[in-house]
């Protein structure tokens, strides 16, 4: 079970449907929602998160910069991070990848593909960091 | 777990309905915008967005049409946005169709309505995508554009910038620092200052200059106004505006000389502003002047400096009124006519002047009440969230426009109201669907200009508040005499919720009325010179209205005379003046009441209320004051005429008493009192709560 799970997204009804597909099922004990970006931004450096789930078309700050800063940041250069956005717009799934998301999913999905994409990506980091420092998971 | 399910799925009705209304807004901001050759960029990408989301929840939730319009809908936008298609009357047209069917369709999701024909909005939509016209060839190569600034830009943001640069118009880079802490503010500060000149293309936080309690935002700027006046636009946070250089020929603003760090020349320091002083010597001619010009239009005023403007206007009232008596006085004096008269023409000139000068001001203090709604949406959200209830909001009048302090004051008494109304007012599904009611609760919200007043009503369709139940707890209270209760009509009773005292906390869970700190709300809205009433029916619902001054600067009042006692009361409370009719009083249970139109007026003689001398004038009058529903008739001796005051404060030695709100000075070195409206008819009418005045025939639906 995960224990801190931020979810950066302009849309409460995505938010609520996030924090309901991950608490409800047990898979993660709290959801933190950020609202926007420059929320992400306040949130991020006063907390410890073991999954960020990240919006690409935000309004100001959109997800793209996040991720970027996500992955500059010390605390959370090594955070599984999710990208959701519809599809479309290649260039941005692109990017979002290119800059230190994990993995992308689109929008629609359903709480399983939601999971599934979770497991993912805590999964790759997880092996990643086997891979170079050794540290058993 | 069906519980989450119903309140996730609420969440997705009420965005979807906030969505579709923010687009017919947008859509129509657009139309007015296009109709006047300018189309928006910003408003066009808000569309854009807002139908993006809208088509990623309606997936979501597997509302495969909504979901489909929205697409189509979406890809038509994308194409207008990166100027495939061209927004003009056709497009637009399209535009509003597809909103339209939006609407239609979540009208169906909550079963309002059935068949939504949306094949015709398809074939529309499909047309028009048929006409878009190619790219054109890419003018962004002309810069040397950093790599890693284009791989942070979305697909729309390189397009706007490349839209930018084919038509010439120069690009910046403006490094902004924000306190965390402030940084919604601040930017929409800033946005505000830089939109009427600058399309501003993106942001983007920097990693280098950001720290836990601060961030560094460069904001890519697209702009034809000079660098200079950037500058000072951006302002007062340590900053800087930099061109973004091209690669071949110049055609961009001459560049500060300085060595070339790189492809994005930064300053090495912020410079101080001094720009304006450089285009003065330059003679401030040409395109220059004319931009700084522009300038001036968005600068920012601390607002104490309108109120000392607002104040000076003040006494510049005064001193006209003085000059009117003054010619009042020549006018009386044959030989003086002459000059009267020609005093009188340059008095009015002065005062025609003087009130151009007062609208002015007031101008510049007035703001749309649109934002604070905006706020009260979110609040109502999240105590619906928290509550578990259903809610859905309206909203009108959000343009209505009102003085920047009386908005800031009203925000904590709206919010109050709004969370009541959902917290006490609004039933839960259950409760709605077994008395018959859509099982989704509805609070209005409403502003409108009435005169010089502006009115907020919160309305909801809730359970409504029991008089009954007010009357039990007011007695158990002791803010009320059991005997003299059974006098009181509901209307009367309800406003119990108003007194001190009559609320505690657990009068949240004991009643269904709303009591929570209602007195508070009261005070501070009567500080502002308002007034707030109540109105419930049982099973139908609540409405709060709160009457309030545009303004807080100047006061307009009736002056009126008790023996050789002069007083004003603001005119906002009064609701007409007549003729005290002596054979017309009538006395009820040893207090005075006329009759005015079939209603019967409980009336007060200031002249025993205050214990002035006795008058000696044969005709009275009586100044019929209202505050709400409730109503009071001041008798006293004479009228002396509308006057806009200034109120200044009491005196430490006066400030305890209570019936005045402070003193003012009529401009013949007459000083009079000010009348605390809502602080008398309290006084007067809820210590002695059997003279309320009796129900308005109006009133009759709520018994």
């Amino acid at each position: 079970m995960l224990d801190r799970v931020l979810v950066v997204d302009d849309s409460n009804a995505i938010r609520a449907f996030v924090r309901a597909s991950l608490e409800a099922t047990g898979h993660a004990r709290v959801v933190i929602e950020a609202a926007s970006g420059f929320e992400a931004l306040r949130v991020l450096p006063r907390d410890r998160f073991d999954v960020v789930i990240v919006d690409i078309n935000m309004p100001d700050i959109h997800g793209l910069e996040v991720i970027k800063l996500v992955r500059a940041s010390k605390a959370h250069a090594a955070v599984p991070m999710l990208a959701i956005s519809s599809e479309g717009a290649s260039k941005d799934r692109e990017r979002a990848l290119a800059l230190g998301a994990d993995a992308w999913l689109d929008k629609p999905f359903t709480p399983e593909s939601l999971l599934r994409s979770i497991d993912g990506v805590v999964e790759k980091r997880a092996g990643s960091i086997r891979g170079v420092g050794g540290e058993p998971a | 777990m069906s519980d989450e399910a119903d309140r996730v799925r609420d969440e997705f009705l009420s965005e979807s309905q906030e969505i579709v209304e923010a687009l017919s807004r947008d859509l129509l901001l657009l139309d007015h915008g296009q109709k006047h050759g300018h189309a928006d960029p910003d408003l066009v990408n808000s569309v854009f967005r807002g139908v993006h989301t809208l088509k990623g929840i309606a997936g979501m939730f597997n509302y495969r049409e909504l979901s489909e319009v929205a697409n189509v809908l979406e890809d038509l936008l994308d194409h207008v946005r990166l100027g495939r298609v061209t927004l003009e009357q056709r497009s637009l047209d399209v535009l509003f169709e597809g909103v339209e069917v939006l609407q239609r369709l979540l009208g169906a999701v909550r079963g309002e309505s059935h068949q939504v024909d949306v094949a015709s909005f398809r074939h529309a939509a499909h047309d028009l995508l048929g006409t878009g016209s190619p790219p054109t060839p890419d003018a962004l190569e002309a810069y040397d554009l950093d790599p890693s600034l284009l791989g942070v830009l979305t697909e729309y943001e390189e397009h706007r910038l490349r839209t930018n640069a084919e038509q010439r118009v120069p690009l910046y880079r403006a490094r902004v620092r924000f306190a965390l802490s402030s940084i919604d503010t601040d930017l929409d500060g800033l946005k505000a200052r830089l939109k009427p000149v600058a399309e501003i293309i993106t942001y983007l936080p920097s990693v280098e200059g950001s720290g836990d309690d601060a961030i560094e935002l460069e904001i890519l700027l697209a702009s034809s106004t000079p660098l200079a006046e950037l500058r000072l636009l951006v302002g007062d946070a340590p900053i800087d505006v930099v061109p973004l250089r091209k690669g071949g020929s110049q055609t961009m603003p001459p560049p500060p000389s300085r060595p070339e760090a790189g492809p994005i020349v930064r300053e090495e320091a912020p410079r101080p502003i001094t720009a304006p002083l450089d285009l003065e010597k330059r003679g401030g001619e040409g395109v220059e002047g004319i931009a700084l010009r522009a300038v001036a239009k968005t600068v920012r005023v601390d607002i104490t400096k309108l109120d000392h403007l607002m104040n000076v206007i003040g006494e510049l009232g005064i001193v006209r009124s003085a000059v009117g008596r003054i010619v009042d006085r020549l006018g009386a004096r044959a030989e003086l006519r002459q000059l009267a008269s020609e005093l009188q023409r340059i008095h009015r000139s002065f005062e025609r002047h003087l009130e151009a000068l007062q609208d002015g001001v007031l101008d510049v203090r007035m703001v749309p009440l649109g934002q604070t709604f905006d706020r009260l949406a979110r609040a109502m959200r999240q105590a619906a969230r928290e509550d578990t209830k259903e809610v859905r909001l309206s909203v009108t009048g959000g343009e209505t426009e009102v003085d920047k302090l009386i908005v800031e004051e009203l925000i904590d008494p709206l919010l109050h109201l709004i969370r009541n109304a959902v917290g006490h007012g609004i039933e839960r599904r259950e409760e709605r669907v077994a008395s018959g009611k859509d099982p989704v609760g509805i609070i209005a919200l409403n502003a409108y200009q009435k005169g010089s007043n502006v009115v907020i009503e919160i309305e909801d369709d809730g359970a409504g508040i029991d008089a009954e139940r007010v009357l039990a707890r007011a007695i158990s209270r002791g803010l009320v005499d059991a005997s003299s209760a059974n006098e009181l009509d509901e209307h009367a009773i309800r406003q119990f919720v108003f007194l001190p005292g009559f609320s505690t906390t657990d009068v949240v869970t004991e009643l269904s009325g709303r009591g929570v700190g209602l007195d508070v709300v009261r005070t501070n809205i009567a500080r502002l010179g308002g007034v707030i009433d109540l109105q419930s029916a049982p099973g139908i619902g609540t409405k709060f209205t709160l009457t309030l001054p545009i303004t807080l600067a100047i006061l307009s009042a009736l002056v009126m005379r008790v023996g050789e006692q002069t007083f004003a009361i603001p005119l906002t409370v009064v609701q007409e003046a007549l003729f005290l009719d002596p054979d017309g009083v009538s006395l009820i249970d040893g207090r005075e009441m006329i009759s005015l139109r079939g209603t019967s007026l409980p009336v007060v003689r200031l002249q025993e209320l205050f214990r002035t001398a006795p008058s000696s004038t044969a005709r009275q009058y009586v100044v019929v004051t209202s505050l709400g529903q409730r109503r009071l008739g001041l008798v006293v001796d004479a009228l002396e005429g509308q006057q806009d005051i200034v109120t200044k404060p009491l005196g430490p030695s006066l400030a305890g008493v209570r019936g005045f709100a402070g003193a003012t000075d009529l401009g013949d070195q007459r000083v009079v009192l000010v009348l605390d409206a809502p602080a008398l008819l309290d006084e007067v009418l809820s210590s002695e709560a059997r003279f309320l005045a009796a129900p308005e025939p109006a009133r009759g639906g709520y018994a």
